[in-house]
């Protein structure tokens, strides 16, 4: 018996030595030659598109693209675990200036890629010294999104408070705070329980607020003090529209679907669900949000019925602001890949944003609005809010907002700006805290 | 004979020592090697001394909060676990009906995993606070002893087991003849039980303390650190710093450095303490 034993725990020990030499001869390993892409792809959303994108490319290059996801939210420790391995990803994202910091080690220059050649605004790139190492390859825009039905619904009744009757109008905080004031108290006949969705304030789920919403009143700020953006003299802030992020912020808490007290729990899925089954009329996000309003069971918002409103905050000369454009996604290579592996990790890039084949599958199947010229102006995609985007960036006389929030100092400090605007919204924490906050942390996490 | 094992045993050993230098040793010299440097990944490390250390305890406050956190709950959660547990024990070692489905049923909750663990959790709680309009992240204390009550609920099961195992070997002559010497209740349970389950005693506080101290799963589920990061215990602080920020692998690392001592030491004095009160009885 203690023979069998001894037997079967030795084989255990071989076998556990032995996994670490078995996993090396995947079938993965064979195709580790001069023609194969590795990607790590951002968005696990789209997974099953890029699969597809893979065999089309293998069909007309004889190319093999690998392409590996990241978890949602995971993806810079995903990166950070697979760059230190044999497998690692050429072609990578990185998230803008601060993301680049992370990671200038590994991004090689790609001032000189057809398809940087291509970029219509050249401002959007990540760049340093000169050299290229990030190709934004998307242009999103976030505000608030209504829903036209039951703002309609609103503007009919009677008894309204407000003496104007599209949201054509609404061209100024003022003027949405009397609206949302006002359509609260008329909740009931609206059929909905508050006018804006919950706002996620869960760890992880604040980025509408500390990310996306903190972005006007730094814009404001730095635009006013013609602040450079890649000088130092982004490591310093005063937040003085402080009490405009105020205005709004307490306006979305207070004439909300819930109590501000319980906003700790709730989650991103939660609001677009609100917003998706008709609970709210508003709901602040971006034009990504579509797919999840698309998917949820039983949703009653029409498609023609979504819209975008600007953010206001009551800024002087706010009626007329945008939406805010920008991205960040930005498309890096490796630099410490081989020649030929970067090299296919270009031709890719380029044949994905300038075939036809590879432009159909962005247009319709990853539902990007891109910032190249090699799209024509009827190629975008087929989904409110991303046909919205483009609307109000050709409006004329509308200044769009850049997305400014790339030059957060750290994802540190918008996660202490947002468990602040937590404890703001339960009571135990003042806004001029809040405030303090914002200014040192800033400061502290620019160091 | 013996010779020629002496001659072989490098041979023996090596399938052992190599397993052991792989999965332990190097991962470990590493993880130490990585606290000193400054990198994105394995490979790009640099050497900054200490710089690492001093940035944990000086700049970042939230190591020695998630410390002070922990410590708390640790002290609170071994203590309620440990006496629940025993007494639980005491009980279902009495030949009450139904002992086994008991047994069973205090043991279950052990099995489940951690994340799913917390994020239950989480709903009944909220549910609870929810009447009042309120959630577990209003209050730091919520978090706090949402915490302790999870961690009780999970382990009292599996230390009533040990603690079973413990009081069914205590040899019935030695009860019996407490009692003809006309021994009370409580004085049986203090002078002959509770010496005689010493050795489950130290495997049972041994067990408590690292796995509080080391809790990660079912913080991260439960509370997240929210708010703003007061219920971040050690594991989660250093997952925080070492993924959640930018240029700040190697103060995690050098965190986790911190915290292995820690708990190293704590188990070290822990077992050394029990270890002679074993030896006392």
């Amino acid at each position: 018996m203690k023979k069998i034993i001894s037997l079967f725990l030795a084989a255990a020990m071989l076998a556990l030595l032995f996994t670490g030499c078995g996993k090396s001869k995947t079938p993965n390993k064979t195709e580790t030659t001069a023609n194969t892409i590795r990607f790590l792809n951002f968005k696990p959303e789209v997974a099953p598109v890029y699969e597809r994108i893979a065999e089309a490319y293998k069909k007309e290059t004889g190319k093999t693209l690998i392409v590996e996801t990241a978890a949602s939210g995971n993806y810079e420790q995903t990166l950070a675990a697979k760059m230190g391995t044999k497998e690692a990803p050429v072609l990578f994202q990185i998230n803008g200036p601060k993301g680049y910091l992370n990671w200038k080690d590994y991004c090689a220059d790609l001032k000189n890629t057809e398809l940087y050649k291509h970029l219509k605004n050249k401002n959007l790139a990540v760049t340093s010294n000169g050299n290229v190492y990030g190709i934004p390859y998307v242009l999103e825009g976030y505000g608030i999104i209504y829903n036209k039905e039951i703002t309609d619904k609103y503007f009919s009744l009677e008894n309204k408070a407000v003496d104007f009757n599209s949201m054509d109008d609404v061209k100024s905080f003022e003027a949405l705070k009397l609206l949302a004031e006002d359509m609260q108290k008329h909740a009931k006949e609206l059929g909905i329980k508050g006018v804006f969705a919950a706002t996620s304030l869960k760890t992880g789920e604040d980025w509408r607020w500390q990310t996306h919403l903190a972005n006007i009143p730094v814009y404001y700020e730095f635009n006013k003090n013609n602040v450079d953006l890649t000088s130092d003299a982004v490591n310093k802030i005063n937040f003085e529209y402080s009490d405009n992020f105020k205005n709004i912020f307490d306006l979305y808490i207070n004439n909300s679907t819930v109590d501000k007290k319980i906003l700790g729990s709730k989650i991103v899925d939660e609001s677009m669900a609100e917003f998706a089954l008709g609970e709210c009329a508003m709901v602040q996000n971006g034009n990504w949000a579509w797919s999840q309003i698309k998917n949820i069971s039983g949703n009653k918002v029409k498609a023609e019925n979504i819209k975008y409103l600007p953010i206001y905050i009551g800024i002087d000369g706010e009626e007329n602001q945008g939406l805010c454009l920008g991205t960040e996604n930005f498309l890096a290579v490796n630099a410490k890949a081989s020649e030929a592996e970067q090299k296919n990790a270009e031709d890719f890039m380029y044949w994905l944003f300038s075939s036809d084949t590879g432009k159909k599958f962005v247009v319709n199947d990853l539902g990007l609005i891109t910032p190249f010229d090699t799209f024509g102006e009827n190629e975008i995609p087929d989904d409110p809010l991303a046909k919205e985007v483009i609307l109000w960036t050709n409006k004329e006389n509308v200044t769009n907002i850049p997305w400014y929030f790339t030059v957060f100092p750290s994802q540190n400090f918008k996660n202490d700006f947002g468990a602040a605007l937590l404890q703001y919204s339960q009571g135990s924490k003042s806004w001029d805290d809040v405030k303090k906050l914002f200014v040192e942390q800033w400061a502290e996490e620019s160091k | 004979m013996e010779k020629s094992i002496k001659k072989y045993f490098p041979v023996f050993l090596l399938p052992a020592l190599t397993a052991f230098a792989i999965v332990f040793l190097i991962p470990f010299l590493l993880g130490i090697f990585l606290s000193f440097t400054e990198f994105t990944t394995v490979d790009n490390a640099v050497w900054i001394g200490i710089k690492n250390y001093i940035t944990a305890f000086t700049r970042d406050k939230n190591f020695l909060n998630a410390l002070w956190f922990t410590t708390k709950f640790t002290l609170v959660s071994v203590i309620t676990i440990n006496v629940i547990s025993f007494a639980l024990a005491l009980l279902l070692t009495r030949g009450i009906k139904g002992t086994k489905i008991f047994r069973t049923v205090f043991f279950m909750p052990n099995l489940i995993g951690g994340i799913v663990l917390g994020y239950i959790w989480n709903l009944l709680i909220n549910a609870v606070l929810g009447i009042f309009g309120l959630d577990i992240t209003y209050d730091a204390a919520y978090g706090f002893w949402g915490l302790v009550f999870l961690m009780n609920w999970q382990l009292i099961g599996y230390m009533m087991v040990i603690y079973i195992a413990g009081i069914q070997n205590v040899p019935s002559e030695l009860i019996e003849a407490a009692q003809i010497d006309g021994a009370s209740k409580p004085s049986v349970l203090r002078n002959v039980i509770i010496p005689m389950v010493m050795p489950s005693v130290t495997i049972c506080l041994f067990l408590t303390i690292t796995n509080s101290f080391k809790l990660f799963d079912q913080n991260l589920a439960l509370t997240g650190g929210a708010p703003a990061k007061q219920t971040a215990m050690l594991a989660l602080d250093i997952y925080n710093t070492f993924y959640g920020r930018i240029g700040y692998q190697g103060v995690g690392q050098a965190k986790a450095v911190v915290f292995f001592l820690i708990v190293a030491v704590i188990a070290f004095i822990q077992l050394r303490i029990t270890g002679q009160k074993e030896e006392e009885a």
